[in-house]
């Protein structure tokens, strides 16, 4: 797949289909993990250039996790393994 | 409010503030006693473990698709602009494909351009001018083999060019060429020595198609009211490029290009249009399909962090089993790239456990027994 062109100069953050993205401390990390009983392989995966993480100082193998406003629920939250783009 | 606190962790939030409207002035263990109930139709009501929610999408899915095909064509072409509907719209979504059909933006402004103020000089100016459209004539001198174009004073104005701007243009533009404006007409003469009658022909037709001004990719442009402001809907999409002018409303603005949403506003967004524009065809056709079948497969596409569409290229060639993807399309060829590389099977899922007549991994072939032997 070619590769993405993620230069974005301007600021996207606050679009209304982006939800909000917040990086999991290292605790909480490992607490999701065992809740679940699953490791970093499973959960769904988020490239490390998305734009939505373009303010979140996030790392390969970061844990983002999405909150997302549902239609269903109210607000769901959502759990985004990061990769490298 | 203790007794809602208690089930905060336990109560979808939507399920919870329905709760709470509706109790607002009953005494407390009645509320109680009503959480209870609530909480435990909620459980029953909840996916079991092991229940095939993907098959039965596809079901919920496929079905008022069956019924689509018929009416597709009755809906064809909205009032102003034409837009894919139906079922060539939803195969196109759910196939990620990147070129869509008909590709659209719509546009929000910020005040003081939402309420109407310079909507129409807005407009032509996002929209993609090419110098065909602002000349009232172009000929091609014989003699000289150079072309005379003649603007169309009018048009340039209203798109808010000048002649100077588009000679420019033209000058960064047609490489190899000499432009020079005289008056009224710009005249553009090849540089090379050989000065071919034909060649000057052909210049002519790359001239005419030369972009002059606006954004390119965005064909059409049309204003409407929605609601009490002023939007501006586009045919052809290019979202970086409007997002960066100054008058529109970044956080709102939209397009109907999944694919250009992944790269722009990255893969949740992707994921939230998926979802919005499989269920706004669905509910156009006068169908009915609950929205959380939409969610799970617009969830599957948005997987592996890229935009993939439900093809043997896209979501089929991650699964893990070798067979699974084989029953899908293409089966040879599978089977011998997994020969050739000596692929194991797990037999994990479905389809290869079907194909191999045993119990599938779903409902009650899920679980597995174990014994202690004293």
């Amino acid at each position: 797949m070619a590769k993405r062109k993620r230069k974005n100069i301007v600021d996207v953050k606050n679009h209304v289909l982006i939800p909000k993205h917040k990086k999991l401390s290292e605790k909480d990390k490992k607490e999701l993990f065992e809740k679940y009983n699953i490791t970093l392989k499973e959960l769904p995966k988020i490239p490390l250039d998305d734009p939505a993480l373009a303010d979140i100082d996030a790392k390969e193998g970061d844990v983002i996790k999405i909150t997302r406003e549902s239609l269903t629920t109210g607000k769901s939250i959502f759990y985004r393994g990061v990769i490298s783009g | 409010m203790k007794e809602y606190k208690k089930y905060r962790k336990r109560l979808p939030l939507s399920l919870l503030e329905e709760v709470k409207e509706k109790t607002k002035d009953m005494p407390e263990a009645r509320v109680n006693k009503i959480l209870k109930e609530v909480h435990k139709e909620y459980r029953k009501a909840k996916v079991q473990a092991g229940e095939s929610v993907g098959l039965v999408s596809a079901e919920s899915l496929g079905e008022p698709g069956t019924q689509m095909t018929l009416n597709t064509f009755h809906f064809a072409g909205v009032a102003e602009m034409n837009v894919t509907v139906g079922l060539p719209r939803i195969i196109e979504i759910l196939d990620g494909r990147k070129k869509i059909k008909t590709p659209m933006m719509e546009v929000y402004l910020k005040p003081p351009y939402n309420k109407g103020k310079d909507i129409k000089k807005l407009a032509l100016s996002i929209k993609e001018t090419l110098l065909k459209e602002v000349m009232s004539e172009i000929s091609v001198d014989l003699a000289n083999s150079s072309i005379e174009i003649i603007l169309d004073k009018e048009k340039v104005k209203d798109i808010g060019a000048t002649a100077g701007s588009i000679v420019k243009a033209l000058e960064k533009q047609a490489k190899g060429t000499n432009v020079k404006k005289k008056e009224d007409t710009i005249i553009i003469k090849p540089k090379s020595k050989e000065n071919h009658v034909a060649e000057a022909y052909k210049l002519k037709e790359k001239i005419k198609n030369i972009y002059i001004k606006g954004v390119k990719n965005i064909k059409q442009v049309l204003p409407v009211k929605r609601g009490n402001e002023f939007i501006i809907i586009t045919s052809g999409s290019n979202l970086p490029e409007i997002l960066e002018m100054k008058e529109v409303d970044t956080s709102r603005t939209v397009t109907n290009d999944i694919y250009e949403i992944s790269r722009i506003l990255g893969i949740e967004a992707a994921r939230a249009v998926v979802i919005n524009e499989v269920s706004k065809v669905i509910e156009a056709q006068g169908l009915n399909v609950d929205i959380r079948h939409i969610m799970l497969i617009a969830d599957t596409m948005c997987f592996s962090g890229d935009l993939k569409g439900i093809t043997r290229y896209g979501v089929v060639s991650e699964k893990a089993s070798v067979l699974a993807r084989a029953s899908f399309e293409t089966p040879i060829k599978h089977i011998i790239n997994a020969a050739l590389v000596g692929e194991v099977d797990e037999l994990n899922s479905v389809v290869e456990n079907v194909m191999l007549n045993q119990a599938v991994p779903v409902g009650t072939g899920l679980p597995g027994l174990v014994t202690k032997i004293k």
